[in-house]
């Protein structure tokens, strides 16, 4: 039998009481903070030259010259550091048809209801939509971004393409930043989940609880892995 | 002939106006000082140019500017665009009229236009970097400029320059230090035919009229003044051959606003990003408030470890 789709490279089980579940290997730990970091000091700068009433978070970056300059390269290092973690966790993302049953049954998620919920893999349809929605936000913030990255692509386009793109790039950031909120905010309501990337391990519980699918992929024995 | 531009005082005179006359600031709240001032205008007469160039001269020495030795282009419009150096350009259009089928050199002086509203301050997002005075100058501070270019996005005309030697914006300033001290901008003081001209707003607009008439006289029935409303009008102003056709003159916009897409991006853009992300905070709030923590209970962890099989490794 094949290697189950949602099952990503480190992801383990160690018996024990409780059980601890290996999540996220070291690798893609330091992986996603680079991004993690990125993506708020984006949101910070972006935001300071997005209002006025927020221009003072430029005294973060160092002054308005600084933060105008370092905006887009930030932008560069996300864009790699998250084609890095989409390259991970893309193929444990794809769409499955328990994903539609958890979606319809929204009320029950929001209400704590698991046991109203289908066995999903490694990521729930909601984990999904924040992977994708991410993956397609920094595409278009990062190709509208070169547009009005005026210091060395100013020559490329027409102000007419800047003027679309700068509006463009506004309306992305505020969308990645609400899936922020909903990416940091499920993490923080669903106890046990920043463990899966600080530690890298969540519970056997919690693994049964969110990913019950994925836990029982990972405790069947496979042809080819070497007995523990 | 227009009463010719005055000599340079001998003495110190006060500032005719200064940071107490601002009536916008970007990125900032304040209010408008009040009374303005009178409006002042410069007025081009692009019938009366005769492409000397002095005023290019004229504008490079009195801002202590230094333009790049440039390559011909095949055009006496030279550099062939604005730069951070050439805040003005005589821009040289070869224009056959189709009525006469005459060639016409058409040579009009580019530069700030000094919008009653201006599209650059609108879109700046750096405080103080681009203020209006009552006089209706619209002048780049450049301490306070951050390089970004979002003037040059709010700019109907096309005109603000980004320098790549400090990243600031630069534009014609209408000569505000000479203003303010009671002289003409360095471009009309030069000027040798009168083609340039400064004053109030009113005495340009009359005196305008009067060019436009004795135009029409000559055949010129479509010479007119070009004060494009779009823009809240501004404060410098063209005397045109062919009003009617103002995007001959080297691409002069007929009409010129600024963009809906500005306006969409620094209005409803920010007031609907603050609402949504907002509400997407504070349903998180509301959520966990109703909902409480989603806790792995004891069975949970129980049940895995009968899945994993229990045993103690």
């Amino acid at each position: 039998m094949s290697k189950p789709y949602d099952v990503e490279t480190g992801d383990a089980v160690h018996k024990g009481h409780p059980i601890v579940v290996d999540r996220y290997t070291l690798a893609a730990r330091i992986n996603h903070w680079i991004t993690a970091i990125s993506l708020i000091l984006l949101a910070l700068s972006g935001m300071a030259l997005f209002s006025p009433k927020l221009y003072f978070l430029t005294a973060l970056f160092g002054g308005g010259q600084l933060t105008r300059a370092i905006h887009p390269w930030i932008g560069v290092v996300l864009f790699f550091s998250f084609a890095g973690l989409f390259f991970r966790f893309w193929k444990a993302n794809l769409w499955k048809s328990e994903d539609g049953t958890w979606l319809r049954r929204i009320r029950d998620v929001l209400a704590g209801h698991e046991e109203r919920l289908p066995e999903l893999g490694k990521y729930n349809a909601g984990q999904k939509f924040v992977f994708w929605g991410m993956s397609a936000l920094i595409l278009v913030l990062i190709c509208s971004g070169f547009v009005v990255w005026d210091q060395y692509f100013y020559a490329f386009t027409t102000i007419e393409q800047k003027r679309i793109a700068i509006l463009v790039h506004a309306l992305a950031a505020i969308a990645i930043i609400c899936v922020w909120i909903v990416h940091v905010y499920a993490a923080i309501w669903v106890r046990g989940t920043i463990g899966a990337m600080t530690r890298g391990q969540v519970t056997g519980g919690w693994a049964w609880r969110h990913h019950r699918k994925w836990l029982r992929e990972l405790v069947r024995p496979r042809p080819g892995t070497p007995a523990e | 002939m227009f009463p010719p531009a005055p000599n340079p005082p001998v003495k110190p005179v006060p500032e005719k106006f200064g940071d107490k006359d601002l009536i916008r600031k970007s990125a900032s709240t304040i209010t408008p000082a009040s009374p303005r001032q009178v409006e002042v205008a410069k007025l081009i007469d692009v019938s009366k140019c005769i492409g000397c160039k002095a005023c290019q001269a004229a504008c490079l020495e009195w801002n202590n500017l230094h333009e790049e030795i440039g390559t011909f282009n095949g055009s006496y419009t030279n550099p062939p665009d604005l730069t951070p150096a050439s805040l003005t350009l005589m821009r040289f259009t070869e224009w056959v009229n189709p009525e006469t089928d005459n060639l016409e050199w058409l040579i009009r002086k580019d530069g700030c236009m000094h919008c009653e509203d201006p599209g650059c301050l609108k879109a700046c997002p750096a405080p103080g970097a681009i203020v209006q005075y009552s006089n209706g100058i619209v002048d780049f501070v450049h301490d306070n400029c951050i390089g970004c270019g979002y003037c040059v996005k709010g700019c109907p005309f096309n005109i603000p320059r980004i320098s790549k030697v400090d990243n600031k914006a630069y534009k014609c300033t209408l000569c505000s230090d000479r203003i303010a001290v009671g002289q003409w901008p360095a471009c009309a003081k030069a000027c040798p035919t009168q083609a340039i001209v400064f004053g109030t707003k009113d005495e340009m607009k009359k005196w305008a009229d009067g060019r436009i008439t004795d135009l029409k006289s000559r055949g010129y029935r479509n010479a007119g003044l070009y004060d494009p409303p779009g823009v809240g009008g501004t404060h410098v102003m063209y005397v045109l051959q062919h009003a009617d056709k103002p995007e001959i003159y080297a691409g002069l916009p007929n009409n010129p606003t600024i963009s809906p897409i500005v306006e969409i991006w620094k209005g409803a853009t920010k007031y609907f990003g603050f609402a949504v992300i907002g509400f997407a905070a504070v349903a998180g709030v509301f959520h966990h408030l109703v909902a409480g923590p989603n806790k792995v209970s004891a069975e949970d962890e129980e049940n895995a470890e009968k899945l994993a099989g229990g045993d103690r490794p």
